[in-house]
């Protein structure tokens, strides 16, 4: 069953939580950040063909404006493909681990995969930056020396960054999946 | 205490099964169970019709080949629509000739997105009214590239933890290790003539090429042949006359005849007639071929840049006059030296005496080369077309050519540095001697020590001499230093530059550019497995929206 669901992120941008439950076992969260805004597109578009129109009357070479023109593009397609992320989903597999997935602007995807049995807890953390107070989802791993130890934690939703009602609701599922994980694994 | 009350087994059943077999015939399952994960990693599947016994006898062929407990799994069935009752029944009595536990029955609607699983146990469960079914977890994997990824295997941990290691980090390692170790089974195809036909990875179309294949065949004589003349070329240039003293201190000094000496050793270990053991020689070998290829196809682009526009000419032309120019700046220089530098008071008669000196070597040194400018075409010729061999080569070349037309600049350094030198020894001994100390040669240290007055006389005497002296020596000492330091920064250049070509691990760089699989991936015992791009088809795992429609 499918859920969507309307946050905001810690800038005040529009997210979308998608919810999808395949199973008790199986869970599925999309979060979808906000479009490239048009507005800011051509406020960058503007500036760099000002500042390339200034320079061009200073050298009065028209080589200039072609590469104000190539660099915007190349700009705004390594922008696109490296840097602007769409999507971030998170798969929880009771026994088989979790994936998160970022799908970029482009259409490119990177995923990441944790197993199950290197996970010790998913936690919502808060860090002070600057000026503000964030909390982010993160994913606690176990140290293979030393099991009750925390050997690195991975930080989840990077790119969207959402507010903590958005979170609370991911940490619910994950918890209940977790719980269950341990149940079964502990029964024989 | 919630979940305790679920039904039947509580654990999920997990089954791995290749992209490639999802549009394959119906047909029976053949895999590997690993009891520990609860899953099943389907290997390939047998088409209708097949006789048992040889399915069998295949099975124990391939378990004894690549040891991996190889088993047939369950049913698999893709028909045209859904299954009637008696294919059904056929299909769980399959369960009855090839006892398996628990026996998976995957079934596909042709055109279909939705799949049913079903996985029955056969044992009896101990609790009555438990159901004998499992829930399935359907994977997908794709097959090539995991077959092709290679895991290093864990670094060793404590001993204690030894026991708990092989069970944790099993997991995925293992589904990786099933696949990559069952390539016995994947060599006869539904398309071989043999008893039974399989589908798997190959059924696509084979993985091969034309020229790869010929390449395999012809590299056997080929490096045998190339083993031999490199051989021949060792044995040749180890023999006795290049031991001898002129020949040797040359050859360790210049750096063509390293250069050539490390290519030698490269192409001997390229060709080699053994095989490389393991994936990380391999790795070695490749990079060490990429690397001479990409050196001699440079070589041959310089080659033809120089011979275009009789370039060569144009420098032979100029290598004259260019070492007469820096002579003539080097005249300047001493002579500025030897009137007042920088408005700084020279001793007159030393500025002279070394001024005076050095101007006759570089008298001398044009001299020379005059002597042979008739001969420089020819000899550039020559090495321009040492540039076959390698840039790396014609690169070092020009390292030893420079250090030879920069001779005078590094004999200067050296008369410099030495007078330099013997001051600075004399200035520190008559000063210990100003003092009234001496140096104790046995004890190693300074000792105070009673001189006689002439002694002391003409020790301070000469101790004036010499810090009055100082600062000439010393400025030529400064200005010497410093040319010879840019010919070693220019010279220091190039040897970076053959440096990078030599050492830069080409083939492992596009590689990881092209088929990223192909690495070795690290698996540390502790990271997040960063397994590679979509290896085990976990992107596919969304398609469980496919396998959502029936499951018992």
């Amino acid at each position: 069953m499918e859920e969507e669901r309307k946050f905001s992120d810690i800038c005040g941008g529009r997210l979308a939580l998608q919810r999808r439950y395949y199973s008790p076992s199986c869970r599925e969260f999309c979060l979808s950040c906000p479009r490239l805004s048009l507005r800011s597109l051509t406020a960058v578009t503007c500036t760099v063909w000002l500042a390339a129109y200034g320079l061009f009357t200073l050298c009065e070479n028209s080589m200039i404006l072609s590469a104000a023109i190539f660099i915007t593009l190349l700009g705004l397609l390594g922008y696109l493909h490296f840097v602007k992320i769409d999507q971030e989903t998170l798969l929880i597999i009771d026994s088989l681990g979790i994936q998160m997935t970022s799908s970029y602007a482009s259409g490119k995807e990177t995923t990441t995969f944790i197993e199950m049995n290197k996970v010790k807890d998913v936690v919502i953390n808060e860090a002070i930056y600057m000026q503000k107070v964030i909390y982010y989802l993160c994913i606690l791993l176990k140290d293979p020396v030393e099991p009750h130890e925390i050997s690195q934690v991975v930080p989840v939703f990077q790119s969207s960054k959402p507010r903590l009602d958005c979170l609370i609701e991911v940490y619910r599922s994950c918890q209940e999946i977790l719980a269950h994980e341990k149940a079964t694994s502990r029964s024989p | 205490p919630l979940w305790a009350l679920r039904k039947g087994p509580s654990m999920v059943l997990k089954a791995f099964f290749p992209t490639c077999c999802a549009s394959a015939d119906s047909g029976l399952l053949v895999g590997r169970w690993v009891p520990e994960q609860s899953s099943a990693v389907v290997l390939a599947v047998v088409h209708f019709p097949f006789i048992p016994i040889q399915v069998k006898e295949l099975l124990a062929q391939v378990q004894q080949a690549s040891r991996v407990g190889v088993a047939v799994l369950g049913t698999w069935c893709h028909c045209q629509q859904k299954p009637e009752e008696s294919l059904g029944r056929f299909l769980e009595g399959l369960g009855a000739v090839f006892p398996h536990d628990p026996w998976l029955q995957l079934c596909r609607e042709r055109g279909s997105k939705f799949w049913s699983c079903k996985a029955t146990h056969r044992q009896v469960p101990a609790a009555p009214g438990a159901a004998s079914e499992d829930q399935v977890m359907l994977i997908f994997y794709d097959q090539r590239k995991v077959l092709l990824s290679q895991l290093h295997p864990p670094a060793a941990l404590p001993d204690h933890q030894a026991g708990d290691a092989s069970a944790s980090t099993g997991g995925l390692a293992a589904i990786f290790d099933t696949v990559a170790r069952s390539e016995s089974l994947f060599r006869s195809d539904r398309f071989d003539e043999g008893p039974v036909r399989l589908s798997h990875w190959q059924s696509e179309g084979v993985e091969a090429s034309i020229l790869v294949e010929l390449a395999k065949r012809a590299s056997g004589p080929v490096c045998l042949l190339l083993a031999c003349l490199l051989s021949l070329v060792s044995a040749a240039s180890a023999c006795r006359v290049f031991k001898l003293w002129p020949l040797s201190f040359l050859g360790s000094k210049l750096s063509t005849c390293e250069q050539l000496r490390h290519r030698l050793e490269q192409l001997t270990l390229i060709f080699s007639t053994q095989k490389a053991t393991d994936p990380t020689e391999l790795m070695r070998k490749a990079n060490m071929l990429v690397s001479v290829l990409l050196d001699v196809a440079l070589g041959l682009v310089l080659l033809s840049w120089l011979h275009r526009k009789n370039r060569l000419g144009q420098l032979a032309d100029a290598l004259v006059p260019v070492a007469d120019h820096v002579a003539e700046q080097l005249q300047h220089l001493l002579q500025w030296l030897m009137g007042a530098p920088a408005g700084l008071k020279m001793n007159r008669a030393l500025d002279q005496v070394l001024g005076r000196f050095f101007l006759y070597h570089i008298h001398l040194w044009i001299s020379y080369i005059h002597l042979m400018s008739p001969f420089i075409e020819r000899i550039l010729w020559h090495v321009g077309l040492s540039a076959c061999l390698g840039l790396t080569v014609a690169l070092s070349i020009l390292w030893d050519i420079i250090a030879l037309l920069t001779f005078h600049i590094y004999c200067f350094y050296v008369y410099g540095a030495r007078l330099y030198c013997l001051k600075v020894y004399g200035l520190s001994s008559l000063w210990r001697l100003f003092r009234g100390k001496k140096w104790n040669v046995l004890r190693q240290r300074v000792d105070s020590c009673s001189y006689d007055l002439d002694q002391l006389f003409i020790g301070t005497l000469l101790f004036t001499i010499l810090v009055f002296l100082l600062p000439t020596t010393a400025l030529y000492y400064l200005v010497f230093t410093l040319l010879r330091l840019l010919v070693v920064a220019v010279q220091g250049l190039i040897h970076l530059l053959v440096d990078m070509v030599n050492s830069l691990p080409l083939y492992s760089l596009g590689l990881r550019l092209c088929r990223p699989y192909r690495l070795a991936g690290k698996w540390c015992a502790g990271r997040p497995a960063r397994v590679g791009p979509s290896a085990l088809g976990l992107p596919g795992v969304g398609s469980l929206n496919a396998g959502r429609g029936r499951r018992h």
